[in-house]
């Protein structure tokens, strides 16, 4: 598990690879979007996730959907959902409980499409799949689900 | 440069569904080969999806999205013709984009 220190000392490697190949005009842009990767994408629970992205606590709602299956018989292939008739969506986030990391997929919706997103993702284990919405207004709500894996599809 | 996308969009009343299949390893980070070594991640980063030019969405996906990604999606407002553009960059800085025509 590499240390935080680590963790930026490595970003700034990339950023001057990067600045070296002639991609200059991108730096700001891509070292925001690998700031945000390795922050959401390192949480290992909802607190951490929320902290990460800079926004408030979740609260659950019967607004936002999540769609998948009871059981899945591969973890390596598991179909979900996420969706909700709400206005004003800004991202739609896909996360799977018990993976080893939490955030499997970030959206970032814009009001040309539907907030209505459907992916196949892995799954280790048996959990809890939960669709978050962040709103143009700060609000956060989810929506979970259980889904039962039968044979899962991260290690091996 | 890897495979090409499989994109395919369809007009449904007043949008279109976009349904993606990208051909890509996803290599989680957790696997270990023969030797008991892991093998390192190797995933799809960012995804952004445009229509007629205009980005519509962006994506940032982990190593928890299945090999050979699916995705699914509908745009508001797009018409029979409408050019439809996704292209992806994966923790390698390997990219590729692929477009196709609303039907």
């Amino acid at each position: 598990m590499p240390s935080r220190r680590e963790m930026l000392s490595r970003s700034a490697q990339v950023a001057t690879l990067l600045a070296a190949a002639g991609l200059f005009p991108q730096l700001a842009k891509a070292q925001a979007a690998t700031g945000l990767n390795a922050d959401a994408f390192a949480a290992k629970n909802m607190a951490e996730l929320m902290k990460a992205l800079g926004s408030a606590a979740p609260t659950e709602s019967k607004e936002i959907a999540v769609t998948g299956p009871d059981i899945a018989e591969n973890g390596a292939v598991v179909p979900i959902g996420a969706s909700t008739a709400l206005p004003g969506v800004k991202r739609l986030l896909i996360l799977v409980e018990k993976n080893p990391s939490l955030l499997a997929a970030m959206f970032n919706i814009t009001d040309a499409i539907d907030a209505n997103i459907s992916t196949r993702v892995k799954m280790g284990q048996s959990s809890n799949v939960v669709a978050v919405a962040m709103m143009n207004d700060g609000k956060v709500l989810f929506a979970q689900k259980e889904v039962k894996v039968t044979l899962g599809g991260c290690g091996g | 440069m890897s495979d090409p996308m499989r994109i395919r969009a369809q007009v449904a009343g007043d949008k279109a569904t976009v349904r993606v299949l990208m051909a890509h390893e996803m290599e989680s980070g957790q696997r270990k080969d023969a030797a008991g070594k892991t093998i390192p991640a190797w995933h799809i980063q960012d995804v952004t999806a445009q229509h007629n030019g205009k980005t519509v969405m962006t994506a940032q996906w982990g190593p928890a999205v299945s090999k050979n990604p699916f995705l699914q999606f509908n745009v508001k407002g797009a018409k029979a013709g409408d050019k439809i553009t996704v292209s992806w960059v994966d923790n390698k800085g390997d990219k590729r984009s692929d477009e196709a025509v609303v039907s």
